[in-house]
């Protein structure tokens, strides 16, 4: 029976798994129609290019006097601390349009087709860090022109954009995962505002963590969030590589490790 | 089982595309396939057919290995669905009820992330890209966003994307619902010639003229059960090949005009005293002559004479004893009347 397979498969070998080669392969292609979609649909960019332009102003001129007595000494805090909570919380979308994508009936001929499982999820997510790049380079910008000029150098800057979309990549597998197993796009909104939320703002994102009440600032000392802020704060403000960039990245991977095989598996399951 | 179906007999005729024994899909209670066994012969075009909510779906999304089956097995060329499903994959395409293309993208553009997810380089996928859009006709509209595009284009697309790796079976899954009579005619055509490049085509319809002019075999399917399997011709006849309408002027001779049509036609008929109709089966048109000539001998009237091709809903009542529910019924049934003729 098997002769007759193979003679049908038109000389293409016949093989039950995915070797990984075809896994990138397939997540690259997987992104640029991720990429395709959003020059078809540039206003799908609006809040990663309004997002940073206004959380930066507003940030800036309301908290700079009162945390730091003027906001020229607040811009090295709040910059990192609003370039990650921006960039971070861009990466919900990803989630949600995951959601909205799946509904559709093209998701049946990419579950039909014998490309490797993951190759949909993780092309969307990639094409994705485009989003995140676009918000890092504006908050940046933003910052620059109302007087921000790290002391680390641009070299040490961009290492820290690169740091904070590669954070922002790892936890949107959080969000793919609701995206995956919600009902509906809005809830998957929901959820993961409600774990976003706490995460971001209880953190040295925007305030000094001595300010707080001690039990408070346990969670802040430990919450991945504030070590991320830090680690950005150390690069781009002094050029130095702290520990603190240890633990973001091996925080980023533990999540890609723990999600992505969730996510992989829930998508897989559901049908 | 095994046995009838092995090896050497599968290879004589050129093996099977699919072979399905007892699939049961169930959503909480309902048990939308139930046991489903499906024969299909490599090289053939085999219909599945059945009203909306049988379960055709379903069927064929478990056999493409989009769907987990609850119970049962099936071997798509031999291969193992559940077991080894990325085999199977290099073997089929799967063109959904619902368009599967992407609509925020162009006719191009899917074609080629298509082609280049099945492994085609760069070049290649926009040479396939350009060749599947000319033989379906697309190649004005390549360019333009699929939100613009008619139900039957769509249709076409997605046809063409289920053909790029060339796969020796195709699921088609209510290829033409919903698609305007010319647009229909060019699916049918497009259908045949895959057929003729030796795949095989496993399709579900509604419509009973479909899997007429289509399918080599057919399975009739309800509730999730098959309730019939056979060559076109052995449905038909199960049923007549036509169905001959007469109202009678006066109801009183009603009894009488159906002595008369029994004996002259030799089956069965029925009757609805109201509106004086009587219905029956007819084999050979021919007899239609004899009948008309005995009615008049008897000095019956009729108000009416027509001559209809047998409706999805008579199929079903014959093999299942049940109509198709009445807000499931599809609404080509009115197109199947054949000839009317007055007298």
């Amino acid at each position: 029976m098997s002769t007759t397979a193979a003679k049908r498969g038109a000389g293409r070998p016949l093989k039950n798994y995915t070797s990984f080669g075809q896994s990138v392969r397939n997540s690259l292609t997987m992104a640029y129609r991720g990429l395709l979609k959003i020059r078809r649909t540039p206003e799908q960019l609006f809040d990663v290019t309004l997002q940073p332009i206004l959380f930066t102003l507003m940030f800036t001129y309301i908290f700079g006097g009162a945390i730091s007595g003027s906001v020229s000494d607040y811009l090295p805090v709040i910059i990192p601390g609003i370039l990650v909570q921006t960039v971070i919380s861009t990466s919900i979308v990803t989630g949600v349009q995951l959601r909205e994508d799946m509904e559709k009936g093209v998701f049946d001929r990419f579950k039909s087709l014998p490309i490797a499982r993951i190759a949909p999820l993780a092309g969307a997510l990639l094409a994705d860090t485009v989003r995140y790049a676009i918000a890092t380079l504006l908050t940046f910008v933003m910052g620059y022109i109302m007087g921000y000029h790290p002391d680390g150098g641009l070299g040490y800057v961009a290492i820290a954009g690169v740091l904070v979309i590669a954070c922002s990549w790892a936890v949107s597998w959080i969000f793919a995962f609701f995206g995956v197993i919600a009902r509906t796009a809005s809830s998957v909104q929901g959820i993961s505002m409600i774990v976003l939320f706490p995460l971001t703002f209880l953190s040295n994102a925007f305030v000094p963590v001595d300010t707080m009440p001690g039990w408070l600032q346990w969670f802040v000392n430990i919450n991945p969030i504030s070590h991320l802020v830090t680690a950005v704060r150390e690069l781009a403000n002094t050029g130095t590589v702290g520990p603190d960039l240890a633990i973001s990245l091996i925080g980023a991977a533990v999540i890609v490790a723990v999600f992505a095989p969730l996510t992989v598996r829930a998508y897989m399951r559901r049908t | 089982m095994a046995a009838r179906y092995g090896n050497a007999e599968a290879e004589k005729d050129g093996g099977w595309a699919v072979e399905a024994r007892g699939l049961v899909k169930t959503f909480g209670d309902n048990r939308a396939v139930d046991g489903v066994d499906l024969n299909v012969r490599a090289g053939s075009i085999y219909g599945v057919l059945g009203p909306n909510g049988a379960g055709k779906t379903t069927t064929i999304r478990m056999l493409a290995t989009l769907l987990r089956m609850d119970g049962g097995s099936a071997r798509i060329f031999g291969y193992d669905v559940e077991k080894e499903p990325q085999i199977v994959r290099q073997l089929i395409g799967v063109t959904g009820q619902y368009a599967s293309v992407d609509e925020s993208l162009s006719a191009t553009e899917n074609l080629v992330i298509f082609s280049r997810l099945l492994g085609l380089g760069r070049a290649e996928a926009r040479r396939k890209a350009a060749e599947l859009l000319e033989e379906f006709g697309l190649t004005e509209a390549a360019k333009r966003p699929l939100k613009q595009f008619s139900g039957g284009m769509r249709r076409r697309l997605d046809l063409a994307a289920s053909l790029i790796a060339q796969p020796p079976l195709i699921f088609l899954d209510e290829p033409t619902t919903g698609l305007d009579p010319r647009t229909r005619a060019q699916m049918w055509n497009t259908i045949r010639r895959l057929v003729k490049t030796g795949s095989t085509v496993l399709l579900t319809t509604q419509y009973l003229d479909e899997a007429d002019q289509l399918a080599d075999r057919i399975a009739v399917i309800d509730r999730g059960r098959v309730v019939a399997e056979g060559t076109v011709d052995e449905l038909k006849a199960s049923v007549g090949n036509s169905l001959l309408h007469l109202r009678i002027e006066d109801q009183g001779d009603i009894r009488e005009a159906r002595r008369i049509v029994e004996q002259v036609l030799q089956v069965r008929s029925s009757a609805s005293a109201e509106a004086g109709k009587i219905t029956a089966p007819m084999a050979e048109t021919g007899r239609v002559t004899d009948l008309l000539i005995a009615l008049r001998g008897a000095g019956i009237h009729l108000a009416e004479i027509s001559v209809q091709k047998p409706t999805l809903d008579e199929v079903f009542l014959a093999i299942t004893g049940h109509g198709v529910k009445e807000n499931e019924s599809p609404e080509s049934e009115k197109s199947n009347v054949a000839e009317v003729a007055s007298v």
